[in-house]
């Protein structure tokens, strides 16, 4: 094992740990919990769209598949009278199917194309549902959905967050450090290489995509019984930004990273409330300076890139070994 | 008449008004294990024949045959199961992984696990691993790469990046393994290296078609040669039919007799 998947290890456990240990220490404060099951919801949804920058693809859709979730939701709860138990997976569900179905067309496309192909998906699903007539019931939103849970405490929501929270965690993880992950991996940095040695190309990108849109649905059900309602700009353009904002900030090289830029940035604008009309700029600025200051995000802080250099290569064959290009990288200024 | 290995029927490659390849015929048969060799000056339409081999180009016309089947424009990862595979000068596909890890993972194809047990690691997806890594370690000692089969691949020199490149490719338990300049960029020590593990790799019954520059490393390792030039093919044979065609030495008049190894 290696110090990446060490370091994601800790962090991981440690946000789940203190998550789960944490209401002994807030008690019931409503106000608290809200924002730590929302920073869950959007760690969820952020979960699925790192899982496409792990495939290689700059996704900024993610909003539109959390939206069908939650009109998923929305509109099974209200007019069919589902256990919310049963419709919290068909959302995720839904937007997994529709995720594929759309993803097998679309991910042919690469780079900036695909980026801004699904910043106009996130703009189109959002219409689908304003124009939906009475079966999305337009701007006026799916309103007034059931609670879940009985009672008036907020720790069942809570904990619900922090077990969805779990789930999708350990769905990224497992997928990331398997074979699969490695072949998502190797997609990324040669798609034709890894399709050269039979790699159905195609498949694993419509599998990645699916995973994640499938994940944007489960943390739209999420927020739609949260809020107990769901309206077309419930999630917006807007939103698929902060959640790519999310992996960058966290850090792309690492599971939790998506986690981690999630909370951070949630909490941080918690603190800084008085400035919440500026939250659009001051994310602009930020993902600005995250991209030129912090390219591999806070996870990667502190970490020794150079490690394992020194190790040293075994002689075989020839001595005089032309280094690779790889091997290029300066260490000057490390030396300690 | 000799069994057709891989077979191109005047294939035709034309990008916009440019021909890159017009009406080349290549035929690799007989005996399983040769060395064909496609060589030709800069330009002359090598990895664009190459590409459409294997799939990763569309010929405007023609056809390609594996083994008297048609594969003409059929997606790469269906004509590597079906047995053609080509390597890539580079080779690094995950800098963080190492040399085993990289046969490990071209093992792909052979894997029992299908994708689900993989991630939830049932019993299977752990046989395989067992499996395909005693697999890579076996194609590693072909490669002579074992002493380095831990190290992370950024920190492997050219000569083993490439080496490392084709033990990808046999980890897919190719029939027909299409090498792109897998000499380029060699020193003459890791070139001999090379070439032989090239020899051992047609030995063991697999027919190796390969575009290459290094004449001296050509003329040594090849069955059979295809001379293309300018998008035409002007000659075939063997090396020593080759060294003495009056056409092929016109096509690479002005080079150095040394490097052409004439």
């Amino acid at each position: 094992m290696n110090s990446l998947k060490k370091r994601d290890i800790y962090v991981s456990f440690s946000v789940l740990a203190i998550m789960l240990v944490l209401p002994l220490f807030i008690g019931q404060s409503r106000y608290l919990l809200s924002v730590l099951m929302n920073c869950a919801g959007l760690s969820v949804i952020a979960l699925g769209v790192w899982l496409i920058f792990s495939i290689g693809r700059g996704y900024i859709g993610q909003a539109g598949f959390a939206l069908i979730g939650g009109y998923t939701t929305g509109i099974l709860l209200t007019r069919y009278n589902l256990s919310y138990w049963v419709v919290l997976p068909l959302s995720a569900l839904s937007a997994a199917f529709f995720g594929a179905l759309i993803g097998s067309f679309i991910l042919k496309l690469r780079g900036i194309y695909f980026s801004m192909l699904t910043i106009s998906l996130t703009e189109a699903i959002r219409l689908a549902f304003l124009n939906g007539g009475s079966f999305t019931q337009g701007s006026k939103g799916i309103t007034g959905l059931p609670q879940p849970f009985s009672g008036d405490s907020p720790l069942p929501m809570y904990y619900l967050g922090l077990a969805l929270l779990a789930f999708a965690l350990l769905l990224i993880w497992r997928v990331h450090y398997s074979r699969v992950g490695r072949i998502f991996r190797a997609m990324r940095l040669n798609e034709d290489l890894a399709e050269s040695f039979g790699t159905d190309v195609w498949r694993y990108r419509v599998m990645a995509f699916a995973i994640a849109c499938g994940l944007g649905g489960l943390g739209g059900s999420y927020f739609t019984v949260f809020i107990q309602s769901v309206y077309p700009q419930s999630f917006t353009v807007e939103h698929s930004i902060y959640y790519m904002l999310y992996c960058f900030l966290g850090g792309l090289e690492y599971v939790s990273g998506a986690i981690v830029g999630a909370f951070v940035l949630t909490i941080l604008f918690e603190l800084l409330r008085e400035f919440q009309q500026y939250q659009t700029l001051i994310y602009g600025v930020l993902m600005i300076s995250v991209i030129l200051l912090l390219p591999n995000g806070l996870m990667a802080l502190g970490s020794s890139k150079s490690e394992g250099s020194k190790k040293a290569l075994p002689p075989i064959g020839g001595a005089d070994t032309t280094p690779g290009k790889a091997d290029a990288k300066p260490m000057i200024g490390r030396s300690s | 008449m000799s069994t057709s290995i891989l077979e191109a029927r005047n294939i035709t490659k034309r990008f916009g008004g440019l021909t890159a390849n017009e009406d080349v015929n290549l035929l690799l048969a007989g005996e399983a294990g040769q060395v064909v060799s496609v060589i030709g000056p800069n330009g002359a339409g090598k990895s664009t024949l190459f590409k459409m081999l294997s799939g990763f180009l569309k010929p405007s016309s023609g056809s390609v045959l594996l083994y008297g089947q048609e594969i003409t424009g059929m997606a790469p990862h269906r004509i590597a199961r079906l047995g053609l595979v080509r390597t890539f000068q580079e080779t690094t596909i995950f800098p963080d992984l190492t040399a085993m890890e990289h046969v490990s993972l071209a093992h792909q194809l052979h894997r029992q696990a299908n994708d689900l047990e993989v991630v939830l690691r049932m019993p299977r997806a752990r046989a395989d691993e067992a499996a395909l890594s005693a697999s890579a370690a076996e194609i590693l000692e072909l490669m002579e790469l074992s002493p380095v089969a831990d190290v992370a691949a950024r920190h492997l020199p050219q000569g083993y990046l490439r080496l490392l490149g084709i033990g990808m490719g046999l980890a897919t338990r190719p029939r027909v393994l299409l090498l792109d300049e897998p000499y380029a960029g060699l020193n003459p020590e890791e070139t001999n290296r090379a070439v032989m593990i090239t020899r051992k790799i047609a030995n063991s019954g697999i027919s190796v078609l390969l575009v290459e520059h290094d004449m001296k490393a050509v003329m040594a390792i090849s069955d059979f040669i295809h001379v293309l030039y300018f998008g035409k093919k002007i000659a075939e044979g063997t090396p020593e039919e080759i060294r003495n065609n009056p056409k092929v030495i016109e096509a690479y008049l002005g080079q150095e007799d040394k490097e052409l190894g004439l």
